[in-house]
């Protein structure tokens, strides 16, 4: 007979689980003494909610599940953003809580919470267990269901009295069967066959290429299949580092922040093959317009996202990399459509993205000298807002899994705990964390996890004294009137030495690359206060609910 | 827009019915009637939903409750040959001597049974489609009804095709 602790620690073992980050209380106890003389390694946060981004990060760095712990009441509750965070991004990761024991639930008991009701929303599944002897049935079951299909957040809600309970070794089965739940992996063949046809007669095709080619490992085969058929791609937020940025069919992110020459094509484009990405707002503007010209190829392994928000013409319903495979061994290479790419050399050429030079510290100098000086050899993570819209311009990004960001719930505080979970996944290389003064403000305690563990992640802060994205929309659409976004001055560096990390003040661009390197030479978390332009503006900018090539603070039209 | 009714299998465990329910509401879409009870296999429970809606919004509403890992089958009976079911317990005012004669002669012209009878009021019992009750509660309003509660439709398909888990 074995406690309910220990068959959860043996099964999260089982399902290869080597890291997890948490934080302990009272009902989760019976697991942390368990985990006292466990080999898996714990990862002490300052705050719950670091230890769900934290699992997110090491899950979006690595492919494999996340995981964190927190105890009933406050401590799962903290949990929520995060798990929304993962939930919305499709981040596959196994969030365990501590719930009163099961005679006292629903009695509002110390520390109760109805932690599975509160996240029912927010997760793909959640459980609340009963007895010791479903522990390891349940773990199996929810690392299947986080990690497969849509892959997304599974809560394992654990009453103290399953923890200390006894069963016997139950028996598992090799693979998990779920009556209720079957994803489609192969797409449909006749329509792979009709998708081909409309790309065989398409002047100007053009891919939108989403966080779903990340999450499906499909990254090679993108690239292959845009090659060979000649097809240029764009990139959501979330599909940055599926096709390297230098690549000459690389039009870089399309949408609100998105490039001038990726939003002229989607216009233009008279078919449109979106890869695992869902017509979010933030990328479609104004939905009438966008892509109005073209006919619609959507592949998704969600059946739901097909024609949610546009009408698909041609759905394929299954894991992008089994259907872009598919589509690869069923197309002929194709000579490259010359006045569609030449259109948009022209684009590229007249249109790019600024960078000023004004002897001041410009963000996005800031950003471009890391991207050169790291090249393709680290893992950048970022905050949200202007920090996140810089860097996602303006880092050249080479491999998925390198670019890190909470994109469908825009999560301030998401950067820092997600880049130690980073580090985690992507111990050979370096970790930045992109923040601003106001994001990295929101989970500032995490210093102190950074420096005990000895987590070496880099934090770069564009320091404007504002909250600069909402400042920004305050500025273009309210008049200048800074309504509560203007943070007094703060000294990170003197916060970083009291943790005891080494930190920089940066302030003339000069500054810049010896700052940087010195990061890099720095062994352990290092911390720089860039304090750039105040007002500085992430352009070009499509306004909400504009259409996407109404850009606000692009080149003139030529 | 118009009423469709779906039949939804589901895990018979607590908690599932406010999933689905929950479901609806967070995207926004209203349930017109609810039923819920176990079904022929004894782990299963069937739900069935009337809500309203263009097609598109309820093509989205079954792709989004198929997401739900505890739901096994989600079926539209909208435009199918089927049976649609509903029973009513209508509390009329019906003071002795006056118009219980008229009452009881709308109750049989819809084939409602009296299932209780007071000095002051009777209970009629009502199984038809929506239209048939709502048509009954339209008359008997005059008499002045003092409660009236609905089971919500169950529907099932005619002939030999069914909503199962396809075991």
């Amino acid at each position: 007979m074995k406690t309910g602790a220990k068959i959860l620690v043996e099964s999260l073992q089982r399902e290869g689980t080597e890291i997890i980050f948490g934080y302990p209380g009272g009902v989760v106890l019976p697991i942390y003494d368990e985990l006292y003389d466990s080999s898996l390694r714990h990862i002490l946060v300052r705050h719950e909610q670091a230890a769900a981004h934290a699992a997110d990060g090491f899950a979006r760095a690595s492919g494999r599940v996340g995981v964190c712990l927190a105890t009933s009441g406050p401590g799962a509750c903290n949990l929520v953003t995060g798990i929304a965070t993962a939930y919305m991004d499709s981040v596959p990761i196994v969030a365990l809580t501590g719930q009163v024991p099961t005679n006292l639930l629903g009695n509002d008991a110390f520390q109760e919470s109805d932690i599975t009701g509160i996240t029912m929303p927010i997760t793909k599944h959640n459980y609340l267990l009963k007895n010791a002897g479903e522990v390891s049935r349940i773990v199996q079951e929810a690392f299947y269901i986080a990690g497969t299909g849509r892959q997304g957040p599974v809560l394992i809600d654990i009453p103290k009295d399953v923890s200390t309970g006894l069963s016997e070794d139950v028996k598992l089965p090799e693979k998990v069967s779920l009556r209720g739940y079957n994803p489609t992996y192969k797409g449909h063949k006749r329509q792979m066959e009709k998708a081909l046809e409309l790309l065989d007669h398409a002047e100007r095709p053009l891919i939108y290429a989403g966080g779903g080619i990340i999450s499906s490992n499909a990254s090679a085969e993108l690239v292959e299949f845009a090659t060979l058929a000649s097809i240029p791609v764009t990139t959501t937020l979330m599909g940055i580092g599926c096709i390297p940025c230098n690549h000459p069919l690389n039009l870089g992110m399309l949408g609100m922040h998105g490039t001038e020459y990726a939003n002229f094509a989607v216009t233009e484009c008279d078919l449109l093959i979106s890869i695992g990405a869902r017509f979010d707002d933030r990328v479609t503007g104004k939905l009438e317009t966008f892509a109005s010209h073209a006919k619609i190829i959507h592949i998704d392994i969600d059946p739901a996202e097909i024609s949610k928000n546009k009408h698909a013409d041609v759905p394929i319903v299954g894991d992008v990399r089994a259907v872009l495979q598919d589509l690869l061994s069923l197309m002929k290479k194709r000579e490259a459509r010359e006045q569609w790419l030449k259109k948009i050399r022209h684009w590229k050429q007249h249109h790019p993205l600024k960078c000023p030079t004004n002897g001041a510290l410009h963000p996005q100098f800031i950003i471009r000298t890391l991207s050169d000086l790291v090249k393709d050899k680290a893992v950048i993570v970022s905050e949200v807002g202007q920090n996140q819209m810089w860097t996602a311009q303006h880092f050249c990004f080479h491999n998925p899994r390198t670019w890190i960001t909470s994109g469908g719930l825009g999560t301030m505080g998401y950067g820092l705990p997600a880049a130690m979970g980073a580090h985690f996944a992507r111990p050979d290389v370096p970790v930045f964390d992109i923040a601003g003064d106001g994001s990295i403000q929101m989970n500032i305690q995490e210093f102190g996890t950074i420096a005990a563990e000895k987590i070496p992640v880099k934090v770069v802060i564009l320091n404007n004294m504002y909250l600069g994205m909402v400042r920004q929309w305050q500025e273009l659409f309210y008049d200048h009137r800074y309504s509560f976004t203007e943070l007094p001055p703060v000294d990170f560096v003197k916060i970083a030495n009291a943790y005891g990390i080494e930190g920089m003040r940066i302030e003339s661009p000069d500054e810049v690359l010896p700052a940087l390197q010195a990061s890099l030479d720095c062994d352990g978390p290092f911390v720089m206060d860039f304090r750039i332009e105040r007002e500085e503006n992430v352009f070009p900018m499509v306004p909400a609910g504009a259409a996407i090539n109404d850009m606000i603070g692009g080149h003139p039209q030529s | 827009m118009k009423p469709h009714t779906l039949s939804i299998l589901v895990e018979n465990k607590s908690g599932v019915l406010s999933r689905v329910t929950g479901l609806f509401s967070r995207r926004g879409f209203n349930i017109e009637s609810l039923a819920v009870g176990p079904c022929e296999e004894p782990d299963m429970s069937r739900i069935t939903i009337v809500v309203i809606g263009d097609d598109e919004k309820i093509e989205q509403v079954m792709k989004q409750l198929n997401k739900l890992i505890d739901v096994i089958k989600v079926s539209d009976l909208t435009d199918s040959e089927r049976v649609e079911r509903e029973l009513a317990l209508i509390k009329v005012t019906a003071e002795l001597g006056t118009s219980r004669a008229e009452i009881m002669q709308i109750a049989s012209i819809f084939r409602a049974s009296i299932v209780d009878v007071g000095a002051k009021t009777l209970i009629l019992q009502v199984i038809g489609d929506t239209d048939k009750i709502e048509a009954m509660e339209k008359l008997l309003r005059q008499y002045g009804i003092k409660e009236f509660v609905r089971t919500g439709t169950v529907g099932i398909l005619r002939g030999a095709k069914t909503v199962t888990s396809g075991k």
